[in-house]
C-alpha cells in the first residue's frame, strides 16, 4: 500500500501515469465492494437495521455500510507527503476518484443483490436471505437497488475524497461532529440512563425519538454542541500556547519560568485526577443498575489489564495464559468462602480469604513462571497459553471434580462483607463497582510506584534489550519472575471479586478468549502506560463488552469478537504503540522511521546548500 | 518416534495382563489388544494430520522467525470449504454417484481456498510487519486467528456442520498391509496414505527443486539470498502457499475422518500442530511429521496408558492437557526439539 501511495504522490498526472492510476482505482473499488459484501454477508446491516441512527433518514444498518465507501474514498486519494517533496495540488480529480471507487463498491453490492435473487446459497451462508435482498433493494426491485447503491457509493466515496479538499480545521470540525452524532445516537441507552439519574429526562426526550435514534433536531443540537466544544477547546489551547511563548526567556542552566510552569501544570493535572476520582465516586449514585453493572465489568477487566500491563507492557513477557491466574483467584476464593464447595469449607469471610488468594496466586505464578521464564519470547507465549488451557482443563476434569466441582463449578459463593457497612453481591452492582474501584485504585497505585522503582526500570531495560540489561547487572530471571508474580496477584484479586460478584464459578468462564481480550485491552490502550490501559478497558469493555459481559453497543454483541480480532491486527499494523503510547516504547517501535526522517532532512539540507538557489529540493535516491 | 516406541513398549509390557494398572488402581479398564491397536491407529491418524499442519508452522518459522498463530485457522478454512463443497455435491446427487471425482474436486477446492487464505494473510497482515520485533507479528497473528474464527461464525453460524455420508467401500474395515488380524477402517488407511504421499511430495519440492533450494536459502539468510538473485518476497509467499496447501490436505482428511466442523475447529489442532513442530524441531520438515506422530499417539494412548493406571478419573478429558504437558516438557528439556531445529542465521543466537 505504502509504495503505491508514494508512487502516486510523486507522479505528475500525465497520460503516462494514468493507466496505473486506473488499475489502482479498480483495485480499491473492488476492495471497497468486497468490504461492503463482507459486512452484508456476516449479517450486520440486517441485524442492526431495526434501530435508527437519525430517526427518519438513517438507520443503523445503512450506517454500518455507508462508512465503507467514505473510508475508501478518503484512503484512495490520500497522499503521503514526504519531507522535502512538493505536494500535488488537490482538485476535482480527487473527488472524481473517490466517487469512482465508491460507485464501484456500490455496484458490487448491487451485484450481490442480483446474485441473492437468482441463486440460493442460504445453506452454507446464513445471511444469504430475502431480508438482505430487501435491505439492498430498499424493497423496490433489483434495478432500483443496483442504481441506488451505485449512487450512494459514489456520493459517499466523493464525500470521503472531498474531505481532503477542505482545510484541516474544517475537516477536524466535521470529524468531531460526525463522531459526536454517531456516538450519542449509539449510546442512547447509557445516555438515557445517566440523564434519568440526573433528573434531566427532558434532555433525552428532546433529542431521542420515541422509537430509537436521534431525531433530526437532536442530531443538529448534538452536532452544534460538539462544534462549540471543539472551538472552545481550540481557543483555550491557543491561549495556553501564547502564554507559554510569552514565558520569560530561559536563563542558562536553571529556568525558573519553566519550573513555575511545570509546577503549575502539576497542580493542574492533580486537580484533574482529583476531579476524575470525584466523578467516579459520584457517578454510580446517579446511574441505574445496568450502567453500574457495566462499570463494574470495566473495573474487573481494568484490574486484569493492569496486571497484564506489568507483565507485557513493562517487562515485555507475552503471557497468553493470563486467564489461568484469574481462574486460580476465582476458584481459591470460591473454595474458601462458599458453603457449597465440595472439598474444603472453611467459609472464611472474603476479606480474610483474599490474603490466602494472593498467597496461592503468587505460588502458582512462581510454579508456572519459574520453568518458563528462561524461554525465548515467542515460545514462552505458547507455553503460557498451554498452561492456561491445562489449568482450565484441570478445573473441568472429573479427576479434580471432588475438589472443584468439575463442569458444575462451585455455587453459592457469598458476597463480600464490608465491616458492618454492606454486603457486596452481584445483585447490587453499585456496591460491586465501589469494591472493584477500590482494588483498581490500589492496582494503579502499585503499578505507578513500581514503574518508577528500581524493579520497574529493570523491567523496562529487559523489555528493550535483555542481553544489554543482563550486562548491566540486572538479574533478568528474578526480575521477570517478579513481573510474572505481580501480574498473577493482580489477576487473582480480579478473580476473587469476580467470584463474589457472580456468586458461582464455572470453568467455562476461563477460556483462552479472556486472555486474548485482556491482551487487546492492553495493546489498544497503549502497552506500558497506566492511563492507556484505563482508556483501553473503558473503551473496549465499556463499549463492546467482555467475553460474556454485555457492553453499551449490545447490537454489536455478535460481532464484538470479530471486531476485537480486526482491531488487534489494525493496531499492530498502524499504531503498535496503542492509543495512549508509552513514550519510550513508541521510540523503540518507530526508531527506524525517526532516523529515516532525520536522514531525509539532512539530505535535503545538504542539497539546498549545494543548490544555493534553494528551489527544487529533491531527495537523491 | 521415540515417544511411540516408548509407549508401544509400555503397552506391550502391560497389555496382556496389565499387572501395573490393576496393582495401582484395581478399577481401571484393562486395555484389550484390539482396543490398543485402534488407539494406536487413531493416534497415528491424528498425528499425521498434526504433522501436515505443523509443516506450515515450521516453514514459516524457519523463514520469517515468528509463530503464525493463525495457521490453525487456515486449516479450519480448509475443513469449512471442503464441507461446503461436499454438501453442495451431495445435494446435487453427485457425491454418491461419482464419489471419486467429487472427492477430488473437494480436495482441489479446499486446497485452493486454504492456500489463498494463507497468501492473503501474509500480504495484508504480515508483510508490512517484516523486520519488526518478534512479538509484534505473533500478536498480529493472534488477531488474525480471532478474526477468521469469528468471520466463519458470522458467515456460517456457530453450529456444528455434518459432512455427507461416505460410501460403504471406503469406511469398511480392511486389513492393513496384509498383516493378519490388523483390521482398520478404510478412511484411516486413506488418511495415512494421503499424508504420506503429500509429505513425500513436499520433501521432493523443498529438497530437490530449484524453488525449494531458494526457499532454504531464504530461510538461511534473507539478505544473502537476495544478493544471490532470489526474489525473497516471492519465496516467502510461496512458503505461505505451501504451508496453506498442506493445511488444506490436513483439513480435508480431518473432514473425512470426523465428518463434522465448527468455527473453532482450527484452534486446538493449530496449537497442537505447533506443539508438534516444536517437538520435532522448528524448521525441520521431517521432524515436524515425526513430532506430529509422536504427539498424536501420545495424546490417544497417554491418558489410558499412563493416567488411568495412576488413578486419574475420566482420563480422556485430559488428552489436551497431555499434549500441552508434552510441549512444556520438550521446551524445558530440549528446546531445539527432538530432531534439532533449523533456524535462520539471525534467529540462531
Amino acid at each position: 500500500m505504502s509504495t503505491i501511495d508514494t508512487a502516486h504522490s510523486m507522479a505528475a498526472p500525465t497520460a503516462a501515469t494514468w493507466s496505473p492510476s486506473i488499475k489502482r482505482l479498480a483495485q480499491t473499488a473492488a476492495l471497497c465492494g468486497l468490504g461492503l459484501v463482507f459486512i452484508s454477508l456476516i449479517g450486520m446491516p440486517v441485524k442492526l437495521n431495526s434501530r435508527a441512527l437519525i430517526e427518519p433518514i438513517l438507520s443503523r444498518g445503512y450506517a454500518s455500510l455507508a462508512w465503507v465507501p467514505v473510508m475508501f474514498g478518503y484512503v484512495v486519494t490520500k497522499q503521503v507527503v514526504l519531507e522535502g517533496m512538493v505536494a500535488q495540488k488537490r482538485g476535482a480529480s480527487d473527488v472524481a476518484e473517490g466517487a469512482i471507487v465508491g460507485a464501484g463498491g456500490g455496484l458490487l453490492l448491487g451485484i450481490l443483490g442480483i446474485l441473492i435473487d437468482n441463486f440460493d446459497l442460504r445453506d452454507p451462508l446464513l445471511n444469504w436471505s430475502p431480508q438482505l435482498l430487501e435491505f439492498i433493494t430498499f424493497g423496490n426491485g433489483l434495478g432500483f437497488g443496483v442504481m441506488i447503491w451505485v449512487v450512494i457509493g459514489g456520493l459517499s466515496g466523493a464525500a470521503g475524497a472531498g474531505l481532503h479538499l477542505l482545510p484541516a480545521t474544517i475537516r477536524r470540525f466535521i470529524m468531531v461532529i460526525v463522531v459526536a452524532v454517531v456516538g450519542i445516537s449509539f449510546l442512547e441507552t447509557a445516555a438515557t440512563d445517566l440523564l434519568q439519574g440526573l433528573r434531566l429526562e427532558f434532555v433525552s426526550d428532546g433529542i431521542y425519538s420515541k422509537t430509537s435514534g436521534l431525531t433530526i433536531k437532536g442530531s443538529v443540537i448534538t452536532g452544534a454542541i460538539a462544534a462549540v466544544a471543539l472551538y472552545g477547546s481550540q481557543q483555550l489551547q491557543q491561549r495556553r500556547l501564547t502564554r507559554l511563548s510569552q514565558a520569560p526567556p530561559a536563563a542558562s542552566g536553571f529556568t525558573p519560568g519553566a519550573a513555575i510552569l511545570n509546577s503549575f501544570g502539576d497542580a493542574r493535572s492533580r486537580l484533574k485526577v482529583g476531579l476524575g476520582i470525584l466523578a467516579l465516586i459520584l457517578l454510580p449514585m446517579v446511574l441505574g443498575g445496568i450502567m453500574n453493572e457495566l462499570l463494574a465489568n470495566v473495573g474487573l477487566f481494568l484490574l486484569l489489564a493492569l496486571g497484564l500491563n506489568i507483565v507485557v507492557g513493562l517487562a515485555g513477557i507475552l503471557d497468553l495464559g493470563y486467564v489461568a491466574f484469574f481462574a486460580v483467584g476465582g476458584y481459591t476464593a470460591a473454595v474458601l468462602t462458599s458453603p457449597n464447595s465440595p472439598w474444603l469449607t472453611p467459609e472464611l469471610p472474603w476479606f480474610v480469604a483474599i490474603f490466602i488468594v494472593v498467597v496461592v496466586a503468587a505460588i502458582v505464578g512462581l510454579l508456572i513462571g519459574a520453568p518458563v521464564i528462561r524461554m525465548r519470547g515467542d515460545y514462552l507465549a505458547i507455553v503460557t497459553l498451554g498452561f492456561g488451557e491445562i489449568i482450565r482443563l484441570l478445573f473441568l476434569s472429573d479427576w479434580l471434580s471432588p475438589m472443584f466441582g468439575g463442569a458444575q463449578g462451585i455455587t453459592n459463593i457469598p458476597g463480600v462483607q464490608v465491616a458492618g457497612l454492606a454486603n457486596v453481591k452481584g445483585t447490587d452492582p453499585r456496591a460491586v463497582f465501589y469494591l472493584v474501584m477500590a482494588f483498581c485504585a490500589f492496582a494503579i497505585y502499585v503499578s505507578w510506584r513500581l514503574e518508577g522503582s528500581r524493579l520497574g526500570r529493570a523491567w523496562m531495560a529487559i523489555r528493550e534489550d535483555e542481553s544489554v540489561a543482563e550486562a548491566m547487572g540486572i538479574n533478568t530471571v528474578n526480575a521477570k519472575l517478579m513481573a510474572f508474580v505481580t501480574g498473577a496477584i493482580l489477576a487473582s484479586l480480579s478473580g476473587a471479586i469476580f467470584a463474589a460478584k457472580v456468586g458461582s464459578i464455572f470453568p467455562s468462564s476461563f477460556e483462552i478468549l479472556v486472555s486474548v481480550i485482556i491482551l487487546v485491552i492492553v495493546i489498544v490502550g497503549g502497552m506500558g502506560r497506566i492511563a492507556g490501559v484505563m482508556v483501553g478497558a473503558a473503551v473496549l469493555i465499556g463499549v463492546l463488552g467482555g467475553p460474556s459481559q454485555p457492553g453499551l453497543l449490545q447490537e454489536l454483541a455478535e460481532y464484538k469478537l470479530l471486531i476485537y480480532g480486526a482491531l488487534l491486527v489494525w493496531m499492530m499494523l498502524k499504531r503498535p504503540e496503542g492509543l495512549l503510547p508509552n513514550v519510550r516504547r513508541s521510540r523503540e517501535l518507530h526508531g527506524d522511521e525517526l532516523t529515516q526522517d532525520a536522514w531525509i532532512k539532512s539530505q535535503v539540507a545538504a542539497q539546498d546548500e549545494i543548490d544555493s538557489d534553494g528551489a527544487g529540493s529533491e531527495v537523491p535516491s | 518416534m521415540l515417544v511411540i516406541g516408548l509407549l508401544a513398549f509400555v503397552a506391550q509390557q502391560i497389555n496382556p495382563t496389565n499387572p501395573f494398572a490393576s496393582w495401582v488402581n484395581p478399577d481401571a479398564n484393562r486395555l484389550t489388544g484390539p482396543a490398543l491397536r485402534d488407539l494406536i491407529i487413531s493416534g497415528l491418524n491424528l498425528g499425521v494430520m498434526y504433522g501436515l499442519i505443523a509443516l506450515g508452522y515450521s516453514m514459516v518459522y524457519g523463514v520469517l522467525g515468528f509463530i503464525n498463530f493463525a495457521h490453525g485457522e487456515v486449516f479450519m478454512v480448509a475443513v469449512m470449504s471442503s464441507w461446503i463443497t461436499s454438501e453442495k455435491l451431495f445435494e446435487a446427487g453427485l457425491w454418491e454417484d461419482f464419489f471419486i471425482p467429487s472427492l477430488l474436486l473437494t480436495v482441489m477446492i479446499a486446497i485452493v481456498v486454504s492456500t489463498t487464505t494463507a497468501v492473503v494473510m501474509e500480504r495484508i497482515a504480515y508483510r508490512p510487519l517484516r523486520g519488526s520485533p518478534r512479538l509484534i507479528p505473533l500478536i498480529t497473528s493472534i488477531g488474525v486467528s480471532f478474526f477468521l474464527q469469528n468471520v466463519a461464525i458470522g458467515l456460517f453460524g456457530p453450529g456444528a456442520k455434518r459432512y455427507p455420508q461416505l460410501p460403504e467401500w471406503l469406511t469398511a474395515r480392511r486389513t492393513l498391509l496384509w498383516i493378519p488380524g490388523v483390521e482398520v477402517e478404510g478412511t484411516k488407511i486413506l488418511v495415512l496414505v494421503v499424508a504420506g504421499v503429500s509429505m513425500a511430495m513436499l520433501w521432493y519440492y523443498v529438497e530437490r527443486t530449484k524453488t525449494g533450494k531458494a526457499m532454504r536459502a531464504v530461510a538461511e539468510d534473507k539478505e544473502i539470498a537476495a544478493l544471490m538473485g532470489i526474489d525473497v518476497d516471492k519465496t516467502i509467499v510461496r512458503t505461505f502457499a505451501i504451508g496453506g496447501a498442506m493445511a488444506g490436505v490436513a483439513g480435508i482428511l480431518w473432514g473425512l475422518l470426523f465428518r463434522s466442523v465448527v468455527a473453532t475447529t482450527g484452534f486446538l489442532p493449530g496449537i497442537k500442530a505447533f506443539t508438534a513442530a516444536v517437538v520435532g524441531g522448528v524448521g525441520n520438515l521431517g521432524g515436524s511429521m515425526a513430532g506430529g506422530v509422536s504427539l498424536g499417539t501420545a495424546e490417544s494412548l497417554g491418558p489410558l496408558l499412563l493416567l488411568e493406571p495412576m488413578g486419574v478419573k475420566g482420563p480422556t478429558q485430559l488428552k489436551d492437557a497431555v499434549a500441552f504437558v508434552l510441549l512444556i516438557a520438550v521446551l524445558l528439556f530440549k528446546p531445539s526439539g527432538l530432531f534439532g531445529e533449523r533456524l535462520s542465521a539471525e534467529d540462531r543466537t
